[in-house]
Order: C-alpha cells, then structure tokens, then sequence
C-alpha cells in the first residue's frame, strides 16, 4: 500500500494547479458573469493535452493514466468549474467511448480531432423526456442505404453549442427497451439536419453551454455506428463510470476553493476583536470541510486508480460521484455562511462556488441513482 | 500510488478474521451481558500468541513488527466481532509503543516482552482524571520526589483494562509550578504496588467486556527508575501517543460499523413486508448505499492515516480525520443498522443494538470529536 503520486502525476498536478492559477483563475468570475464560452483557455489547455489526457498519444491525447486525469480535473475544476466540467466531458463522455468501442479508423477520423483538442466533444444522451431514465429516451436512427436516418431531440448536452463532434445515442429497434439502442459518433458540422436549440440560463456552471440538440432527419454515415446496434446502453453505463469520476474531481475542485477560500477569510476577518478563525463554530465548519474533501479525494483516486488496472469499478466510482458532489455542497453551503453577508455577493467568488456546486449531485447520474447503483451492487454481494 | 496490500498484510487480515469468527463472535454477547473476566483473558492470551498485542514493536522485545497497516486491518476484523476485546488490545498495543519510544532499555525488556506474550492479560494507559478529560493539562495527581522515589497521590478516572493490566502507563505532576502541561511526567506503574487500588468497573452503555475503572493513589511510593521518559516531559509523551491511538479506534469503529451493515444488508434481504423484501425498497436502499459509502471513505481516510505513520511522515492531522470521521460514520451506520432492523434491532436476539451500544464511545474516548476538530482546524491554520 503506497499512497505517495509517482513523479509523473505529480508533474501532472503541478501543471495543472500552476496554469490553473494563472491563466483561468483570474477570468473565472467574469466567465461566469458574461456566460463566456472559455475558448482561449481550452486552446492552451488542448496544447497541454488535458482535453484528451487520457488518451493514447498515437490518437493526439496526453497517454496518461486515469489518477492524473482526476489529479488535474481537480486543479482546473478549482479555479473555474465550468471550464472543468468542459474538460471533464470532453474527456470522459466523447473520448473515452470512441476509444473503448471505435475501430481504429473511427478513431483516427473522430478520437483524434477531439482528443488534440483541435475540436470539442460532446455526449447525447439526455432526451426532455429522459433523464434518469435514459432507456426512456425516442430519439430514432434508421438504416438508409449506407448510412442512418437520425430523428429527436437531445437537451441539457454540455459542450452541445460549441462541439463538433457528438457520441449520440439513439434507439436503433423500437419495443426492445434499451437493447434497442446504439450509439454514434457524429460529426455535427457535417451533418445537414442537424441544429443546436436552445442554449440554457443556468444557476452555475454559466461558462459552460449547455444546449439542445435538435435533429431532423439528418443524415450520418455508414461509418459512424459505435460498436454493433443495441449495444448503446451498456456502452453508455461503462462511459457514464468514467464520467462520474470526472465529476466527482470537479466537485473535489469547487470543495477546495471554498476552504482555501474561507481559510483566508476566516483568518482576516475581525468580529469582537479577533480573527473570527479563532471562534470554535467557524473552526469545526473548516474542519468538517477539510476532512470531508480529503475522503472525497481518496474515494476518487481510489476509483481512478482500479480503472487504471482494469478492476471493476462501478460501485467505486457512483462512492465517489455521490460522496463528492455532497461533500463539496456542504462545503459551499458553510463556505458562505462563514463569510456572512460577502459570501452572498459577487464580490466574494463563494457564491459562485455555492452556485457551480449544486449541479455535481444531479449531473451524470443524480446522487438518488448513484445510491441505487451503490445499494444494488452490495445487495448482489460485490 | 499503490492502494493493494501486501501478500503479509492480507495474511494477517485473514488471520485476525478467522480468529474473530472462530473464537470472538460468539463470546461477545455473552461478555457483553455478564462481563466475564475469564473468557476475556483467555481470548487476550490467544490474541498474544498469535501476535496481535505488539504489532508494531521489534521482534527483539517480542513483537510481531508488521506494521501500522497490518494492525489497523487487524483491529477491524477483531472489531467486527467484539468491541470490548478490539478495545483492549488497541490501548495495549498503545502502551506498548508508548513504552517502546520512551523507555529505558531496561524498561523495555522488563515490560514489552511480558506484554507481547500475553503474560501480562493487557496494559493501561492512565491520563484521565474526573476534571481533566480533554483537558488533561489540567490534571491533578501529583507525583513528589522523595529521595530516589516518587510520591503519589491522585485518582485517575475511565482507564481501559487497569483491573486485569500487567502495567500501567500513568500520568502525574511532578512540577507544580509549570506552566500548564509543562510540569507532568509518565510512570510505570504495577499492580499490587503499595498505595495504589483499582477501583471497581463502571457500569457502561457499551464495549461492558472492556473494564473502565478508578485508579486511586495514596501516598504510593514508586522508585525513580519507574520514570517513563525524561522529567516534566510526560504530556508530549501522551499527546504523541495518542496520534497512534486514533488510528487503532478509527479502526475498530469501521470494523463496528461494517458489521452491523453487513448483518442489516442479509436482513433486508430476507425480511419480507409488502409481499416483498425489504431491501427492493429505495428508503432502505438509500440507507444502505449512504451507510457504506461513508465507511468506505473511513477506511481510505484510516489507511492513508496508517501508511503516513507507517512510513514516519506527519500524520497528526490525517489521523484525527480518520479518527473523528470513522467514528462518526460507524455510530452513523449503525443507527441505520438498528433502523433497517426494526423492532429486531432493539432487541437482544440480535446484536445490532449491542453494535449500536458499543459503538457511541468511540466519539468519546480518545479524544472526543470535538478535541479532533480543534486538531485539524489548528493544523489548517499552520498552513
């Protein structure tokens, strides 16, 4: 047992947290403020090869391992949550699947573009009417010739107005549940039928756009269907594992600017003369904080770390999604409390941070499924 | 990073949960209800045998030297089985380090070895008073020098084991005009030494295996050479050691928790209400998932705990979190437990309420959780 990084997650982290630092925590708050798409940040990011870090350097990503994707999430995810969860998609959600299931053709034409960060990825599976209940999802694609037939509508897509790519699900034999559905990898700005809806107002996470997906009879080519028909659905669940670790290291990021946050405030601020630190109910909420963001953390790379080695993780991974995402809105929660009044206004970025929190436990999995996948998994024995 | 353990590691996992499953479990209601002495010490003497005392002490004073690791995975399987024996050997261990860092050559070869073979049943660990718990600074036996001995006069209050300890690790003031904590000394103390009786066991909630008893010193005389460490030096000494001790309760509270889990989740399973089992129940689900979530972010916080004092880093502020978080996950979990149980879990036909009993000190002792929250705020303000 060795719970030391090796030198090289270690560089990775470094990086991360230095241009994290430098580069994006000084624009978050006007990110948010403007409703901004990060473009400039993204183009550095993709040149320091986080838009694909995990993916083999043959397909233009970083060939690093998971625990360093996690590392990093968490540093970018810290100075701006939006530009993490971007990030997290992008790397989780679009590579991740056309690596695990494309041929190597495949690969080359959609991994690779995405994976530079040449082009941004994204992930349909969200329908209006299907949400926690994906297999409930009417977006259509039928054979035609060659190539398919895509019909429905796609919503709350994150990257869905900036990608060019999408890993579209869609069901391919109606009346089979969710054996009927296949998945796809489309290349959008070469698919006429397709538009982007409604791009959303949303309480956090502003930087990033989260939109609608609108397809009308739009035609795909022969070659964009992932792996064979019907097998969508058990595609997605091994994706939506990758992504919950995503989501749990940009939950851990949010956790930890709001105790580095309030750790300077509490240490400043004077109430009845002396450092407001130095009253127990301020010190119990930071230590509370501290201590709930260190399990987080060890529950993420722990997850990492057995999908590094190819053990199963799927149990590992719903711990740690459910348990970040709650850890890091009690910290916001308290975070603006022990500012007081400026943890309420936007001169302070906890409220920001309150803000960007909320959607971690409803994201990729809301924590009621995460703790109906946990409870299944120990109630089979596993 | 590397989160497997080692082939040495898993064996004495094994080996602590065959021991706790064939000889522990059933003992422990029982130990629970009539508190009997002789099944205690008995189990306590296997317990030695098979190394479990001294597991972080050289083998050249008789120990088994496998590590913090190796013990805390052992205190939760002993844990999982009977509390008030994972108690005992925790603070055991504890004294036995403790002797171990500070002690004399002498001191240790007169105490460890007698300790790692179970020769002596266990050991003690005195600090509290009744007016000084998590204010141990404000403790008030006093320990005056005498020529080439010590005079003692005090009670100390709650000590683990001192009814059946070989030696006692106990805490006076030997300067009265120090400075708040800068005055108190350690020594070593017998049984049957002059001056000094074990009070009878309090009548607890949980862990009534575990004896908790009054230890009273009048005018008791103890030789120079009983001294544990240097002179006016016995605080840092207490405060060190209890940074171990944190583990090993972290431990034994995840052991307590996982248990009284496990025995709700085949429960839930069987228990057929509505025409179905109750665990096809999002509410008992969601209890379940919730329960073992947390312990499983115990256990990641006691073994990075583990592994930094294993390998001889800080670990100050990650063994209060593992500490603080463990025990309060595990009484947690095991009020659910009771909770998915129902009437059952109330009753004593089952031992989730004793799980439940067991498990409220380990908020307490050892530092209550709010001493940890101090601890870890206090080191985040270092930063």
């Amino acid at each position: 047992m060795n719970f030391q990084l090796t030198e090289e997650q270690q560089m990775v982290r470094d990086m991360a947290r230095r241009f994290a630092e430098e580069q994006i925590k000084p624009v978050a708050a006007e990110l948010d403020k403007t409703h901004r798409h990060p473009a400039e940040i993204l183009k550095q990011m993709a040149e320091l090869k986080f838009l694909g870090i995990a993916v083999p350097e043959e397909y233009g990503g970083g060939g690093m391992d998971n625990v360093s994707y996690i590392l990093a999430t968490i540093e970018i995810s810290k100075a701006c949550a939006a530009t993490g969860v971007i990030m997290s998609v992008n790397n989780s959600l679009y590579c991740f699947p056309v690596l695990a299931y494309g041929t190597h053709e495949q690969k080359v034409k959609y991994l690779t573009p995405v994976a530079s960060g040449e082009h941004l990825g994204c992930y349909g599976l969200t329908e209006a009417g299907a949400g926690s209940d994906p297999a409930a999802m009417r977006t259509t694609a039928v054979k035609d010739g060659d190539g398919w037939i895509i019909n429905g509508e796609k919503k709350f897509i994150t990257n869905g107005n900036v990608a060019d790519y999408c890993v579209l699900a869609a069901v391919t034999e109606k009346g089979k549940g969710y054996k009927g559905i296949s998945t796809f990898v489309v290349n959008l700005k070469e698919t006429p039928g397709f538009s982007v809806g409604v791009v959303e107002e949303k309480l956090g996470i502003r930087a990033s756009g989260t939109a609608e997906l609108i397809f009308e009879d739009a035609r795909v080519p022969g070659d964009a269907l992932l792996g064979q028909p019907g097998e969508g659905f058990r595609q997605m669940l091994t994706t939506l594992d990758g992504g919950r670790l995503g989501i749990a290291s940009q939950a851990i990021g949010i956790g930890r600017a709001v105790l580095e946050d309030a750790l300077v405030y509490a240490k400043e601020r004077e109430q009845f003369g002396q450092p407001i630190a130095n009253f127990q109910a301020i010190q119990w909420k930071l230590a509370d904080m501290a201590m709930e963001l260190d399990a987080a953390e060890l529950l993420t790379l722990r997850a990492a770390y057995h999908e590094d080695l190819h053990l199963p993780y799927e149990k590992e991974a719903a711990m740690a999604k459910c348990f970040a995402s709650d850890a890091a809105m009690r910290a916001a929660v308290e975070g603006v409390q022990v500012l007081g009044g400026y943890g309420y206004i936007n001169e302070y970025p906890m409220e920001r941070h309150m803000r960007d929190a909320k959607i971690c436990q409803i994201y990729e999995g809301t924590n009621e499924i995460m703790r109906v996948v946990i409870a299944r998994s120990l109630l089979k024995g596993k | 990073m590397r989160l497997e353990l080692t082939d040495e590691q898993k064996m004495i996992q094994e080996m602590a949960a065959n021991f706790a499953r064939s000889e522990l479990a059933a003992a422990a209601a029982g130990l629970d209800r009539t508190k009997d002495r002789s099944i205690l010490k008995a189990n306590l003497k296997k317990m030695a045998d098979l190394g479990l005392m001294t597991m972080n002490i050289p083998e050249e004073y008789g120990g088994a030297h496998v590590g913090v690791t190796a013990y805390s995975l052992a205190m939760t399987e002993i844990a999982r089985a009977c509390a008030s024996t994972a108690v005992t050997m925790s603070v055991t261990n504890m004294v036995a380090e403790v002797i171990l860092e500070f002690g004399t050559e002498e001191q240790r070869r007169k105490y460890i070895p007698k300790i790692a073979v179970g020769e002596y049943s266990a050991a003690a660990f005195g600090l509290t008073e009744p007016q000084a718990g998590s204010d141990p600074g404000g403790m008030k036996t006093l320990a005056v020098a005498d020529g080439d001995d010590f005079i003692l006069n005090g009670s100390k209050i709650f000590i683990t084991s001192a009814e059946y300890a070989g030696v006692l690790v106990v805490w006076a003031v030997t300067d009265r005009e120090a400075f708040k904590g800068r005055g108190i000394s350690a020594f070593l103390i017998e049984p049957g030494t002059p001056g000094f009786l074990v009070g009878k066991d309090e009548e607890k909630m949980g862990q009534r295996g575990s004896s908790t008893n009054e230890l009273l010193f009048e005018d008791c005389r103890v030789p120079r050479s009983q001294l544990l460490g240097t002179l006016h030096d016995g605080f840092r000494i207490a405060l060190m050691e209890l940074d171990g001790g944190r583990i090993g309760i972290a431990s034994l509270a995840l052991g307590l928790g996982l248990e009284a889990m496990d025995f709700a989740v085949n429960y839930a399973r069987e228990r057929v209400q509505f025409g179905r089992p109750i665990a096809e129940f999002q509410a008992i689900q969601v209890m379940i998932a919730d329960a073992y979530m947390e312990l499983e972010a115990a256990r990641m916080l006691v073994l990075r705990a583990a592994w930094l004092k294993e390998n001889g880093r800080p670990f100050t502020r990650e063994a209060s979190m593992a500490k603080l978080y463990a025990s309060e996950a595990a009484n947690r979990a095991c009020y659910k437990a009771v909770q998915i149980l129902g009437g059952y879990g109330y009753t004593q036909d089952f031992p989730v309420e004793r799980y439940a009993r067991d498990v409220r000190v380990t908020t307490l002792y050892e530092g209550t959780s709010e001493i940890q929250r101090l601890v870890i705020a206090r080191e985040l303000f270092k930063q």
